[in-house]
């Protein structure tokens, strides 16, 4: 290692280094500046600071759009693609830490935007790493940054609660991972996924490769919240301030479902088995099959008898998580970060129209949406692209991510492949349809309670909300916007 | 410019909400503006298009990296069923006059409808119709579930789900007949023409029929339709009996039948049982129905079994026939229920046979008896009428294939004849006025308006298309015939099936 080396990987970073600097640069404006001026004033501070700076660092990335690297062993991996999925990440944390404009929820506002700053740099790491040891660090610095977020309510007893149980069972499935990871170390004596790659296929059959693959599946099977370890998030989703929220159901999820799928594609190809129909043999196919089995299956049945939305929004989760699955069993990467980017997109497009809503109305029951038409327009539009995109209607973003991970996982060479689990994932989106129209139908179909105002965001939320929809409209009509830059 | 029913319908869906939430009499003469548009732009074209072949629309690539395009095109079938829409979509808009709740909105999500379904008619990749034939079900739930009658919600999510469920199995076969293929196209033209393995057609085929024959009413899976359309406001009944069940039998002449001629062949005995099956079935239930809007439901399922029948026959004769049907019942359903749900409900505010027996509404409302009674016949299948030229063709073309079945379709067009005179003679003929108690028909007496102009000028626009098509059929039969000798159906003649 020469210091050519250190001078290029920090050249490389710089996008990084601005977001690590954004990070600072928040924390100091905060405390130094803004003491004594009102929450409101505050959190619009931080946010403009954190878009300013995050659009510095996507103006880098997009200048250097093209970089191909790979130093320091797979450490720093950069990639056409990577920065496309970063450019993703820093537009979510951007519309993220505007929605902390909507509702106070705590007074250290600009601590809260700049642990989002702090996520987003991990999902950035996260996402450009071809290393065993750097993506249990970055994976690490993104699930603390999510957990204190999860907590910063500090007057509400659930916002604690969540944490707590966010935190308990991050803490055993970051346990789960490293362990899995330790495995993978002592069968290839490396923790370089490439080199990994080239050792794993001599240990095919060997039960202590299964045991890493279900450890390091199950780490990740709880970041993407895929049943059995799912159980944080309706409590998570339910207890968080609705910015912590909207980021672990966004930001978090394209970078962990980045990171699965390159780990299971490129680390361990030769070790995947089969989860095909009457031909199951042991590997890691076979145990994400099952996975998004269960996911979809649960997740869309315990959405059914939701009557909180948020908790809705999480079982759907859940099953989004199944369906995203069949992407990465289906071995195609566009697929996968098609589906992943226009979710979060969605995701966080709901949890802004949740924030408003919640906030002017105090209500956090889907029955709470009653009458939306007549209170807000725009908002009522915006969630109504948002919710029929998750349920997958066409021309919206939803219906084309789900044919596209559906049609490569359905694909097995030139003969048809997991046709059970792509029969499987369309009769669970036929379930699906019945509780995201509930929600649409408070919103259009039933009576304006009496004695309700209009409801309205803030202008910059209000803009990005429409943008948001508009995306998931644009993307959804003409998917190949998005898809040529994933590939 | 076929492809400008599609464009103008939705610009003018999104263009609603342009006007002021208050302004009703804007947002109509908008939406009828804009239906009026679409027809005389699908008129125009269906006469530029004349001869009935496949002519390209518009074709551009739309999703490279899965080989879907935007791909419009158009054959006699599509012609005809374009033209189908317009009117009906025009003639909704003059019966839905009155909408006074959420004008804008109505209009809105009728005219999103109206576009998903010219959609369906005109595209010829595989995927565009899927996306089209989903964008339909989103604003029917709406239509229904806002500004329906009866258990409007129940029926709405029955309605969504029905079709949600159809629609999966649609993509589940597309997505299967894509892998398969190895094509990387979803063109239909060019899908058809793939030799599909026979083992695989077998099950492709019916899980795509159904799928799409879901929407056409094909029992056992029609109990959507009865409900769907009584619970619906006036113009959507007219739409879903009019057009949205066309879309389901369309798809399976258009997909299922041209990729999986195989599958077709093992299963067409069992589908044209299952379609008799309904034509009688939906004609017995019809017979015994009291609310007035479930004997027009009913008898749509009675209708459609027609179609499915004519579909199974693969002869010229019974496919065309099958297509002619989808246009007169299109035409006559809209009709009944725009009587029915306009004229009669919105006055009476009753649609109970047993509640209107007795009002003897031929005399308060001579226009919809005289209407009603024209459509009644035109249904039963009296010569003359649309439907005697579509229903005799099914059923010689039936004839030649399944006697039998001919056979048990004829007793469905007899007991046609009975549910059609028991629902006129309840309703318009029986009970004298002047017998009935003032307190009784006090309530509906100040309620009680004119028929108005715009319900007259649909009433009569309807009828006299019923007329035109029952005494010149070639107007139609000329585009609708020499489509059967596309490529499309090159599978079908190869099996020896046309």
């Amino acid at each position: 290692m020469t210091n050519g080396d250190y001078y290029q990987l920090l050249k490389l970073l710089a996008p990084e280094w601005t977001v690590v600097g954004t990070v600072l640069a928040i924390l100091f404006a905060d405390l130094q500046f803004w003491r004594n001026r009102s929450v409101a004033w505050r959190s619009a501070g931080a946010a403009s600071i954190l878009s300013l700076g995050f659009a510095a660092a996507a103006g880098l990335l997009i200048w250097k759009r093209a970089v191909t690297a790979d130093l320091l062993g797979g450490t720093l991996v950069l990639s056409p693609t990577s920065q496309y999925v970063k450019l993703a990440l820093l537009g979510l944390a951007i519309v993220t830490a505007w929605l902390c404009t909507e509702g106070e929820f705590t007074k250290h506002v600009g601590e809260f935007v700049a642990l989002i700053a702090l996520a987003t740099a991990g999902m950035m790491f996260l996402v450009s790493t071809e290393n065993l040891l750097m993506v249990f660090v970055a994976l690490e610095l993104v699930s603390l940054s999510l957990y204190v977020m999860t907590a910063f309510n500090k007057r509400s007893p659930r916002s604690a609660e969540a944490a707590l149980k966010y935190f308990l069972f991050g803490g055993m499935a970051a346990a789960f991972t490293l362990f899995g990871f330790s495995f993978l170390y002592g069968l290839t004596g490396s923790i370089h996924l490439p080199t990994i790659a080239a050792k794993i296929s001599w240990h095919a059959g060997d039960p202590l490769t299964l045991v890493a693959i279900v450890l390091v599946v199950a780490g990740f099977g709880f970041k993407i919240a895929a049943v059995p370890f799912h159980l944080w998030a309706p409590d998570a989703y339910e207890g968080a301030p609705a910015p912590a929220a909207a980021f672990i159901a966004s930001g978090s999820k394209v970078a962990s479902f980045f990171v699965l799928g390159k780990l299971l594609s490129v680390g361990l190809p030769g070790v995947g088995g089969s989860g095909a129909w009457k031909a199951f043999s042991p590997g890691w196919l076979a145990v994400v099959a099952i996975l998004a089995t269960a996911s979809m299956i649960f997740g869309n049945l315990a959405a059914l008898a939701q009557s909180s939305l948020r908790r809705l929004l999480a079982y759907s989760a859940i099953a989004h998580a199944g369906y995203a699955l069949l992407a990465i069993i289906g071995g195609s990467q566009p697929a996968l970060l098609y589906y992943a980017i226009t979710y979060a997109v969605t995701s966080v497009g709901i949890f802004g129209v949740v924030a408003v809503v919640e906030n002017r109305t105090g209500n956090e029951d889907i029955a709470g949406l009653a009458g939306l038409r007549e209170r807000s327009f725009l908002l009522s539009v915006a969630l109504s692209v948002f919710v029929l995109s998750l349920a997958g209607v066409p021309p919206l973003a939803g219906f084309f991510g789900k044919f596209y991970a559906f049609a490569a996982a359905a694909k097995l060479g030139s003969s048809l492949g997991y046709w059970w689990l792509v029969a499987l994932a369309l009769g669970a989106s036929c379930v699906s349809l019945f509780y995201y129209l509930q929600v649409l139908k408070q919103v259009w179909v039933a009576p304006v309670p009496e004695g309700q105002g209009k409801v309205a965001g803030g202008w910059v939320v209000s803009i990005l909300l429409a943008l948001l929809a508009l995306a998931v409209l644009v993307t959804g009509a003409a998917p190949e916007l998005l898809i040529r830059f994933l590939k | 410019m076929l492809a400008w029913t599609i464009y103008i319908s939705f610009a003018a869906a999104a263009a609603m909400f342009l006007l002021k939430p208050d302004s009703r009499q804007g947002a109509r003469v908008l939406a009828l503006v804009a239906a009026l548009a679409g027809l005389a732009v699908g008129l125009a074209g269906a006469l530029q298009h004349a001869g009935g072949g496949l002519v390209t629309i518009q074709k551009y690539p739309w999703v490279p990296t899965v080989g879907a395009e935007y791909y419009l095109a158009a054959d006699g079938i599509s012609l005809t069923l374009v033209i189908l829409t317009g009117l009906a979509a025009v003639v909704g808009i003059l019966f839905s006059w009155n909408v006074e709740l959420r004008t804008r909105e109505f209009f809105a999500f009728y005219l999103a409808l109206i576009g998903g379904v010219y959609g369906v008619f005109l595209s010829f990749d595989l995927l565009l119709l899927f996306v089209f034939y989903e964008i339909a079900i989103v604003p029917k739930y709406f239509l229904i579930a806002i500004w329906g009658s009866t258990r409007r919600e129940y029926a709405a999510m029955k309605l969504a789900l029905y079709s949600f469920i159809g629609s999966a199995m649609v993509l589940a076969g597309l997505v299967a007949a894509y892998v398969v293929s190895g094509a990387q196209t979803f063109n239909l033209v060019e899908l058809a023409k793939y030799p599909f393995p026979a083992s695989f057609q077998n099950w492709a085929f019916p899980l795509v029929f159904v799928g799409f024959a879901i929407l056409a009413g094909l029992w056992p899976f029609h109990t959507w339709a009865p409900t769907g359309h009584s619970a619906a406001p006036t113009a959507a009944s007219m739409l879903l009996a009019g057009v949205v069940m066309k879309l389901g039998a369309y798809g399976c002449l258009r997909v299922a039948m041209t990729l999986f001629p195989e599958g077709l062949a093992t299963w067409r005995n069992a589908i044209a049982a299952l379609a008799v099956v309904g034509i009688v079935y939906g004609a017995l239930v019809s017979l015994t129905q009291r609310d007035f809007k479930f004997v027009i439901g009913y008898s749509s399922v009675s209708h459609m079994g027609f179609v499915l029948l004519g579909l199974m026959t693969l002869s010229t004769i019974g496919l065309s026939g099958a297509v002619l049907q989808m246009f007169s019942h299109g035409v006559i359903a809209g009709l009944l229920f725009g009587v029915v749900g306009r004229m009669v409900y919105d006055r009476e505010h009753t649609r109970d046979l047993d509640e209107l027996q007795g009002r003897r509404l031929s005399r308060t409302m001579p226009f919809a008896a005289v209407t009603f009674v024209v459509a009644g016949l035109a249904s039963m299948g009296l010569p003359g009428f649309s439907g005697f030229v579509a229903e005799l063709k099914v059923l010689i073309g039936a004839w030649q294939t399944f006697p039998k079945l001919a056979v048990i379709a004829g007793v469905g067009i007899v007991l046609g004849v009975a549910y059609t005179l028991r629902a006129v003679q309840k309703a318009f003929f029986s009970g004298d006025q002047e017998d009935v108690p003032g307190a009784v028909h006090g309530g509906h007496a100040h309620g009680e308006s004119a028929i108005t102009l715009p319900e007259k000028i649909g009433a009569v626009v309807l009828i006299a298309t019923t007329v035109l098509i029952g005494l010149y059929p070639k107007l139609l039969l000329d585009w609708i015939v020499p489509s059967f000798a596309s490529p499309l159906f090159d599978g079908l003649r190869k099996g020896g099936l046309l």
